[in-house]
């Protein structure tokens, strides 16, 4: 297999007497949609921080293609081509598309002595970046408020993607969704991994991970039960795994069945 | 399970969407559309709508009832211009802090304290009344800063941080002012500015010569007694209009046409998302509390060259008047959106209701009952507005 964009080996993160991460390894190759499943309170979050550069591990191995790296801050990660989508905090609702999607990285134009923001050029990038997502604004000075909670996902995809990211973290960027913007955004993330970018889906919903997945891992209680191949296990396998087996299959009977 | 089949189907579901190239996605697009909206809910949305519609009633109103009072002739236009210059000046700051997120209550504490400063270095201490003007605004620079580096450092609400600011200052203010001249007010200021490099860029009045042209062409009234007899009844256009515009022009285009811009409108919306894409948040609001306390400052050398004398107790409620004219304009008190040219127009609507009910000669106590009324009404409709933008119900 080639190099993996990024590996994590046996990651810990302890908060004082808490163990979040107790020996986490995840790997993602390019056009790769890797799959982390895990139930509330398994460690996704504490996970995505640690990728991310918010949390520093406090045992265990980050690799860049290949190489040892240590991250400082999440600057260092996004420098080193890894974006984090955030289920929340991924947009300003008030400014518009065009504002959201450069903010940080506004492009400038010089007028003498000053520095201007280049909207023409903003807004341009910032339309035909969704066109190719498949969103098709009525104007980039639109507030992203009036945009929908999948649209929204995918700006933030976009965005991510247009400024150079080699692995896109996704945070659960379906569970806030209908059925239909859960389409959409599953929709992305294939667009996203055929143009060979890494793709790192978090979700606690094995349908939506069924649907784009190439590899699954579950996480549980702060620990990789194991990896499989898209393939390889089946739906209510993964469901299972990530409840902890036995107390979900009695609950399943008592439900009938419907979880 | 019962439900397997249903799972597999519902799961091929997207990839198969995706693939199946841009006509679906189009069609998706077309599927997530936002609802049409008319051209009437567009221009709503621009933050500033509410302060025109209220600058044009408020003028047809005045020009109705007191055209024939002088309020529309040159001296009354500068007049009430002066007066919306300088809530402007002070809008202008405040607007760009309450974008980003932050209140500044220190505004009129600020504004007594420049002024005593600057009386001090100069009148009691003999320093040049340049060497004054620079220390106040250093000064002040560093209270903004201190300002802003507290907000950010003890995570308080700037309104309380404020708020012992605008008690500190003014205490300080006036045991300064008592401890050196046994006086609060500081006069004798407008004997030493004869000459000063600096002094007229604050007092000084401009166009002079334009005003003495209108004056022969008849447009503008001279004075026909007295010691001035034969000059123009208005003497130019004060410094106090001019660096209100400089201000206008300045924070509007920084916060619409730059980066800055951009990083002003993300603190105050989402200070949190904006720190994740890399936006110096804490410099951001450092340097606009700063740039509110330099505001401050010009108002406050504005009044004592115009004056000729500080006193301690300048600039009282001035922090209120900012904040009033910025919500008139259209900004939220919630950060993240607001506009510099409906702050100004904001500020103006202020001045022109203010000095538009005296030359109507209408009971001026009337003017604080407008006061809230209209601030109410600003209120009620930015909350309408921001609901439309942000599609809450």
């Amino acid at each position: 297999m080639s190099t993996s964009l990024i590996e994590l080996v046996d990651i810990e993160k302890h908060f004082g007497p808490v163990i979040a991460l107790n020996g986490v390894s995840v790997s993602v190759n390019p056009g790769e949609c890797h799959c982390l499943l895990g139930d509330n309170g398994a460690g996704k979050s504490t996970f995505i921080k640690t990728m991310s550069g918010v949390h520093k591990p406090t045992k265990g191995k980050i690799l860049i293609e290949g190489k040892e790296i240590a991250f400082d801050s999440p600057r260092d990660a996004m420098t080193a081509g890894i974006a984090t989508v955030y289920q929340d905090l991924a947009m300003i609702p008030l400014m518009s598309v065009t504002r959201n999607f450069w903010m940080g990285r506004e492009p400038q134009k010089s007028f003498g002595p000053f520095k201007f923001f280049d909207f023409a050029h903003a807004n341009e990038v910032t339309m035909s970046e969704m066109a190719k997502m498949g969103i098709h604004l009525r104007s980039p000075d639109q507030a992203v408020g009036t945009l929908s909670g999948g649209e929204r996902q995918t700006v933030a995809i976009a965005r991510a993607v247009h400024f150079g990211a080699k692995v896109l973290i996704l945070d659960e960027p379906t569970s806030a969704l209908g059925v239909r913007q859960t389409s959409n955004v599953l929709a992305t993330i294939d667009k996203v991994r055929k143009n060979g970018i890494g793709v790192i889906f978090i979700t606690h919903n094995v349908r939506h991970a069924m649907a784009v997945g190439d590899r699954f891992t579950v996480l549980n209680r702060g620990k990789t039960l194991g990896t499989a191949l898209k393939g390889e296990i089946k739906a209510e396998e993964l469901q299972d795994l990530m409840a902890g087996g036995q107390e979900l299959a009695q609950l399943e009977g008592s439900l009938g069945g419907t979880i | 399970m019962a439900d397997t089949t249903q799972q597999t189907a519902a799961s091929d579901t997207p990839p198969a969407a995706g693939a199946a190239g841009p006509a679906t996605g189009s069609a998706a697009g077309k599927d997530e559309r936002i609802r049409e909206m008319s051209s009437m809910r567009k221009a709503l949305i621009r933050p500033e709508l509410g302060a025109i519609c209220g600058t044009i009633l408020v003028f047809m109103f005045f020009i109705g009832i007191a055209s024939d009072s002088g309020m529309f002739s040159a001296e009354g236009i500068v007049n009430w211009g002066t007066v919306s210059a300088q809530f402007a000046i002070i809008a202008v700051g405040a607007c760009l802090l309450m974008i980003a997120g932050e209140f500044d209550l220190s505004v009129g504490s600020m504004i007594g304290f420049s002024g005593i400063i600057i009386a001090l270095m100069s009148v009691h201490l003999g320093f040049p009344i340049w060497f004054a003007i620079l220390t106040a605004f250093a000064l002040a620079l560093c209270i903004g800063a201190l300002n802003g580096y507290l907000v950010i450092k003890t995570g308080l609400p700037s309104f309380i941080v404020t708020l012992a600011f605008l008690y500190i200052l003014r205490g300080l203010t006036i045991f300064i002012a008592i401890a050196t001249t046994r006086k609060t007010i500081i006069g004798g200021i407008r004997d030493i500015t004869e000459g000063d490099p600096i002094a007229w860029v604050f007092g000084g009045k401009v166009f002079s010569g334009l005003f003495v042209w209108l004056a022969d062409l008849g447009v503008v009234g001279k004075f026909v007694a007295g010691p001035k007899a034969g000059l123009p009844v208005v003497e130019g256009i004060p410094m106090l209009m001019i660096w209100a515009a400089i201000l206008i022009v300045f924070g509007h285009i920084l916060l619409t046409r730059t980066r800055f811009g951009n990083w002003i409108f993300a603190s105050g919306g989402d200070a949190q998302a904006a720190r994740y894409v890399g936006v110096p948040v804490n410099r951001v609001k450092i340097l606009m509390f700063m740039f509110s306390a330099f505001c401050a400052t010009i108002f406050a050398t504005c009044q004592v060259m115009e004056f000729g004398s500080a006193a301690a107790d300048r600039g009282l409620l001035k922090e209120f008047e900012a904040i009033i004219s910025v919500v008139i304009g259209g900004a939220l008190l919630t950060g993240g959106y607001g506009s510099v040219i409906g702050a100004a127009l904001g500020a103006l609507i202020f001045g022109v209701v203010q000095q538009g009910l005296f030359f109507a000669g209408v009971e001026s106590s009337l003017f604080r009952v407008f006061l809230g009324v209209i601030l109410l009404l600003a209120v009620i409709l930015n909350t309408y507005i921001r609901r439309m933008i942000t599609g809450e119900r």
